[in-house]
């Protein structure tokens, strides 16, 4: 059993008062709060470490490389993949899905391939894609989804040929919660011989993640929405892939030789990361998966599950509140729309009683052109979430109610 | 009434609320009262995109005078359109152009109009001068 009112006292942020009001942050599917720790880890680089890595021989310069290096060891086991090489560290989910794209896809993708993604994609594994397509002629195809917010996993399957290249879906939605099945996703699509990109951004925090059990042959995440800090990210790749593939920035650090007439490229991970990295949050990215591990991932799980449980049927029992994405396999997420009740409304009166959610389209325009909505309101929780938090979200939509309704 | 008297005005009439809540359901209340404008008015034009709301601005001169109409598909939003409307519609251009808008940071609303992506406000303030700048070029 975890201790939240302990795992709060690890969260300094949560002690601010917002609009005279204790902050109930749920807001956690678009950024999670840091830790002391990894605070501590941040002012530690900076204080007692900082220099820059893999080219001084002095010593801060050897320990910075040491911590930098040893992040990244964390998270190949953190994703048990099988090489250390296979970790790439990016500026987020992002940046390792517009790397893929821009290099696996330019070599490997030509006209008439098809990508598949699926209807309740990010922007950022539409996009990335979208631009692709424009340049070489490959084809993106939607898997759809039905009213729950599920995929429809016979439609995918139909989908599916010999012109299918490359799949990339959602792990976790972020709009919705919805878990997708990337297992079976996977396996379908390596039958015909795609290789599939799995956008993990929502879900590293809530599912254990094993890369080699899933075979997915790129996985990308980030770490400011796994209680890390922001402006780093993860892409996995398999070995064999990454060595195919192309540089994607070129300058220092990628480099093997330089010449006017010619530069050879590093080996891996060092392809991929030109120029000085983020170095001090990728040193801090490993305390934060420690502090997930020491707590425990079916912990975390089990408990946001109890939040995710009491907060859906708190919320039904509302009136003219309907809750959107009632998948069968969630993360603690709740979208919902209000009769009458414009979303941004919503927003601004529960901030004004230090309540934190997000309000809008979610950078999921397509899914809420799908489900006929203009946005929704999203509360998500995370690890350091209460059951009275979720009330004094119920206290707050009623005087929504009685305000605007 | 110049663009100033307006906003103390506006001003005075908030300070009477000790609460949000008051403030608000002032704001909403002033909402629910923006005359709104017709379907036809409600063009691609007109329309300043926010990330969350929308807002539809109109604009015509008359007898050397702009006037402002305006609408938001979220209430709150539609409360400060109006507010903006009734300090800025109805005066010549060049004191549009050159107005220095203080009342919603006076009243602790100056959040509204930071948040360029979420509601459009900013920019609905924005083309509110553009239109009293292209106008004050007209007339010249």
């Amino acid at each position: 059993m975890l201790n939240i009112q302990k795992i709060r006292q690890d969260f300094p942020i949560l002690n601010e008062v917002i609009n005279g009001k204790p902050l109930v942050y749920f807001d956690n599917a678009a950024t999670t709060q840091k830790p002391t720790p990894v605070l501590e880890a941040l002012m530690g680089y900076y204080g007692h470490t900082n220099a820059n890595i893999h080219r001084g021989i002095h010593h801060l310069a050897e320990k910075a490389t040491a911590d930098f290096e040893a992040s990244r060891h964390k998270i190949r086991s953190f994703l048990n993949a099988q090489l250390w090489e296979e970790i790439i560290f990016t500026y987020g989910t992002t940046d390792g899905i517009n790397l893929v794209a821009q290099t696996y896809g330019r070599k490997f993708l030509k006209a008439g391939d098809e990508i598949l993604i699926s209807a309740m994609e990010h922007h950022s594994n539409i996009v990335p894609w979208q631009m692709l397509c424009e340049e070489n002629g490959c084809v993106l195809r939607i898997i759809p989804i039905n009213d729950e917010g599920e995929l429809l996993m016979d439609e995918y399957e139909k989908m599916l040929s010999e012109r299918t290249k490359l799949v990339s879906v959602v792990h976790v939605s972020n709009s919705l919660g919805t878990i997708n099945p990337v297992a079976e996703i996977i396996q379908k699509a390596h039958a015909v011989g795609a290789k599939v990109l799995i956008d993990g951004a929502q879900a590293t925090s809530h599912i254990d993640i094993d890369v080699q059990a899933l075979d997915c042959d790129f996985y990308v995440f980030s770490l400011h929405k796994l209680y890390g800090p922001t402006g780093m990210g993860v892409l996995y790749g398999k070995k064999a892939l990454l060595d195919a593939m192309p540089p994607y920035r070129g300058g220092g650090e990628m480099i093997k030789e330089v010449t006017f007439d010619k530069t050879t490229y590093n080996e891996l991970p060092y392809k991929f990361e030109a120029g000085t990295p983020n170095i001090a949050d990728v040193v801090a990215a490993k305390t934060a998966v420690e502090y997930i591990e020491n707590l425990g991932k079916a912990n975390v799980a089990a408990y946001e599950h109890e939040l995710l449980e009491y907060a859906t049927e708190a919320l039904q029992s509302i009136d003219g509140l309907r809750l959107v994405g009632t998948a069968k396999e969630k993360i603690s997420v709740n979208s919902f729309v209000m009769d009458g009740i414009h979303h941004q409304d919503v927003g601004v009166i529960l901030d004004q009683q230090g309540i934190a959610i997000r309000t809008g389209h979610h950078c999921t325009q397509p899914l809420m052109h799908r489900l006929g909505l203009a946005g929704t309101s999203r509360a998500s929780f995370a690890v350091y979430n209460t059951k009275e938090e979720i009330d004094k979200l119920v206290v707050g939509l009623h005087r929504v109610k009685k305000m605007l309704g | 009434m110049t663009i100033n008297q307006i906003q103390d005005e506006l001003v005075e009439e908030f300070e009477l609320f000790d609460d949000w809540e008051g403030r608000y359901e002032y704001i909403i209340d002033l909402g629910k009262k923006l005359k709104p404008l017709q379907e036809a008015q409600k063009t691609e034009d007109n329309i300043i995109k926010g990330c969350q709301s929308r807002v539809w601005l109109d604009a015509h001169l008359k007898e050397n005078k702009l006037f402002f109409e305006a609408d938001s598909d979220a209430i709150i939003v539609k409360g400060l359109v109006n507010m903006l409307v009734k300090v800025l519609s109805g005066h010549p251009p060049e004191e549009i152009a050159k107005a220095d808008l203080y009342f919603m940071q006076r009243i602790g609303l100056q959040q509204h109009l930071a948040q360029t992506r979420s509601n459009g406000l900013a920019s609905m303030v924005k083309q509110m001068k553009n239109y009293a700048v292209a106008f004050q070029a007209t007339e010249q």
